[in-house]
């Protein structure tokens, strides 16, 4: 491939190459010495430098590419990723974030087995963190692969291989606190590449340079609001109307619900807020996650807007162009006729696979269509939703440094979620199943030396996930398991740990057993078996049934533990503790059982 | 890590009044919570979007950014406050 300073490629390879080594250099500088420093950067990061690397461990591949180009494609549906993805954070802030860093140990299975007093019940916790946390490293590790290979022209599995070694390079040296600072930097290069071609946008569209604002004003030069233009422009079209769903409320109101109290149990985040200093820290902590992330995710709506107008503006009835090779001439010789050839970048993009053009009416133009065209024509184009964030700074027209700064973009956002996930990964077991259940004799040194090995095995398996999974269809829909899971099988256990202090060993094992089979079963089936919405339970799709189910672990909890005995003093003593900030970290020593 | 802790520990009645006003608290903004995010965003959307916020109807502006900026201010308001309540029961927070 030849590399001309200034073009494309040039600055993409220039922004991977240099984030890339800051990243490294962050992680040799901050080596983890001890198991306290491994596991939580030694319980003193600030609140708001947690909080930013809160935001790029939470804000992953998905949230970077693709979701605003489904909202693009979703409309008002797209509201449940919007609020879902949000919302869990003050339930994070209120019912659990503060109460856990009192607390004061290392990992989620950690609290469920003490508060539980039971090694069944942490394997169990075990179990669930594993699973939720191996479904979501998959798709880190795609998206790294696909960001990989659509631009820097590496094969999709040697772009995994880089991004492997990557994190693996600064999750297993620094731990925690490597990646804690090494989020710190993603979060800031994956804001200013999503801020950047966003404000462009909404410049060129609606006149004004806030995103939040230009999603409420006028399109440029009219007097129309710019969501009643593309109103117009997509049911014209055929198409619903953009702020439409298809969806029935009650799967709108558990979509969004499992998704914040999926966000709220997720291993990953809640372990975020053991490396800061107490918890009152873990409170402000959680406040500047959510100022972090809402900086993206108050800009996804307006940009997936902004997607859906300037991709109906530049493709819809353009005149394709067959021959490749002679791009240049052709759409030179269209315009001269006063014709709209293909974009430029549709063509760059079309390789990919990503973007799909049939001419069924043989005239050579390409229609977009939706299922009720006025016109009755058929539509002709089928885009992929990751296509937007990626091509949006090509399809605005945007310089070439753009472009490389958001792929740099998309690869902090993959790799910063894919290492806060195997810290849970490896902590998991070096901790949980090694230390504290199964070898406890362990030192301090032998425990450290578990954990890195951990790490190292989780980032292969992750990788291999990442590579074989590509030829299975159903990457995308896995997703659903990791939200649905949290929501209902670790959820319940935390909550009422910490409100009911009558819960007791029994209960816990029983809702935790429950969430996770109910759950795993109906998503299992209703993505697997038999995909007929007809036969949903209420009308609510796998997406959505972790709430549901959320609320049947609950009561089986609740029923269980009323009918055994109470738990023992020691454990009431200490949920009385947790709840009062300051009484543990008097007392370190609490109670170890 | 075992700190000396100068202050003298909250008495029990301090910790029981400050665990009763956090719970008060924690309600009363999880009531704000779910009113802006399934209320305006979704159970009442349809009739929020006779209304509108600059060029966008009001429900579907709670579903898509609205109910974020709440959320945020949901959690400054119980930072604040909870400093507050544990200054007043003497807990060290």
């Amino acid at each position: 491939m030849d590399i001309v300073f200034g073009d494309q490629t040039f600055w993409t390879y220039f922004f991977v190459i240099l984030t890339f080594s800051v990243y490294i250099g962050i992680a040799i500088w901050s080596r983890a010495g001890s198991t306290e420093e491994f596991y939580v950067a030694g319980h003193d990061v600030p609140p708001a430098i947690n909080g930013m690397a809160t935001a790029a461990d939470w804000m992953s591949a998905a949230s970077f590419l693709s979701m605003a180009g489904l909202i693009a494609f979703m409309g008002y549906g797209g509201s449940v990723y919007l609020m879902g993805w949000t919302g869990g954070y003050v339930l994070l802030a209120l019912l659990l974030a503060p109460f856990l860093r009192e607390f004061g140990k290392f990992t989620v299975p950690d609290f469920v087995g003490d508060r539980y007093y039971s090694k069944v019940a942490r394997v169990i916790a075990v179990i669930c963190a594993l699973f939720v946390s191996f479904t979501y490293i998959a798709g880190q590790m795609k998206g790294v692969g696909v960001a990989f290979s659509g631009f820097l022209g590496v094969p999709f599995n040697v772009g995994i291989l880089i991004g492997m070694g990557i994190v693996f390079v600064y999750a297993v040296l620094g731990g925690m606190k490597g990646i804690t600072y090494t989020q710190v930097a993603q979060y800031v290069v994956l804001i200013f590449a999503y801020t950047v071609p966003a404000i462009f946008m909404s410049l060129a569209i609606t006149g004004n340079m806030v995103p939040q604002l230009g999603f409420i004003g006028n399109a440029v030069g009219t007097d129309v609001s710019m969501l009643e233009k593309l109103n117009t422009v997509v049911t014209d079209l055929g198409f619903r109307e953009y702020t439409s769903t298809d969806k029935s409320t009650i799967d709108v109101f558990c979509i969004t619900a499992a998704l914040m109290f999926g966000t709220a149990g997720l291993p990953h985040v809640i372990i975020r807020f053991f490396t800061v200093k107490s918890a009152r820290a873990a409170r402000k902590s959680a406040g500047w996650a959510l100022l972090f992330i809402a900086a993206l995710y108050t800009v996804a709506p307006a940009v997936g807007a902004f997607a859906r107008f300037n991709f109906i503006d530049t493709v819809n009835e353009a005149i394709y162009i067959t021959d490749a090779e002679n791009y240049d001439v052709r759409s030179a010789e269209i315009l001269a006729d006063g014709g709209k050839p293909v974009p430029v970048w549709y063509k760059d993009w079309e390789a990919t696979g990503l973007l799909k053009y049939e001419d069924k009416n043989g005239d050579g133009v390409m229609q977009y269509r939706g299922p009720d065209a006025p016109d009755g024509l058929a539509n002709e184009v089928e885009p992929n939703q990751d296509i937007f964030v990626l091509a949006n700074p090509q399809i605005a027209q945007l310089p070439n440094w753009v472009i490389g700064l958001v792929v740099a973009g998309g690869l902090a956002a993959a790799l910063s979620t894919a290492a806060g996930l195997l810290m849970v990964i490896s902590s998991a077991v070096s901790h949980d199943l090694l230390k504290r259940t199964f070898t406890p004799d362990m030192t301090e040194k032998q425990e450290m030396r578990a954990a890195r090995w951990a790490a190292a095995a989780a980032v292969v398996l992750a990788g291999l996930l990442g590579i074989f999974a590509t030829s299975l269809p159903f990457v995308a829909q896995v997703v659903a398991f990791a939200f649905g899971l949290a929501a209902a099988s670790l959820f319940p256990v935390i909550f009422l740990g910490i409100f009911w202090k009558r819960m007791n060993k029994e209960g816990a094992i029983s809702a935790m057993l429950t969430g996770l089979v109910t759950t795993f079963a109906y998503i299992y089936y209703f993505k697997f078996v038999n995909t007929n919405p007809d036969l949903w339970l209420f009308g609510v799709s796998p997406e959505g049934i972790g709430f549901v189910f959320m609320w049947v672990a609950t009561v089986a909890g609740v029923v269980v533990s009323l009918l055994t005995p109470e738990p023992p003093q020691a454990v009431q003593d200490l949920v009385e503790d947790i709840r009062i900030p300051g009484t543990r970290s008097a007392s370190p020593a609490a109670i170890d059982l | 890590m075992a700190k000396i802790e100068t202050k003298t520990p909250p008495s029990e009645a301090a910790k029981r009044a400050y665990w009763t006003s956090t719970k008060r608290l924690t309600i009363g903004l999880l009531i704000v919570w779910f009113a802006v995010s399934y209320g305006a965003g979704i159970l009442f959307r349809d009739a929020l979007d006779a209304f509108s916020i600059g060029g966008a109807p009001l429900g579907f502006w709670f579903a898509q950014n609205g109910s974020i900026y709440v959320f945020l201010i949901l959690i400054v308001i119980y930072c604040v406050r909870m400093t507050q309540l544990e200054t007043k029961h003497g807990i060290r927070g």
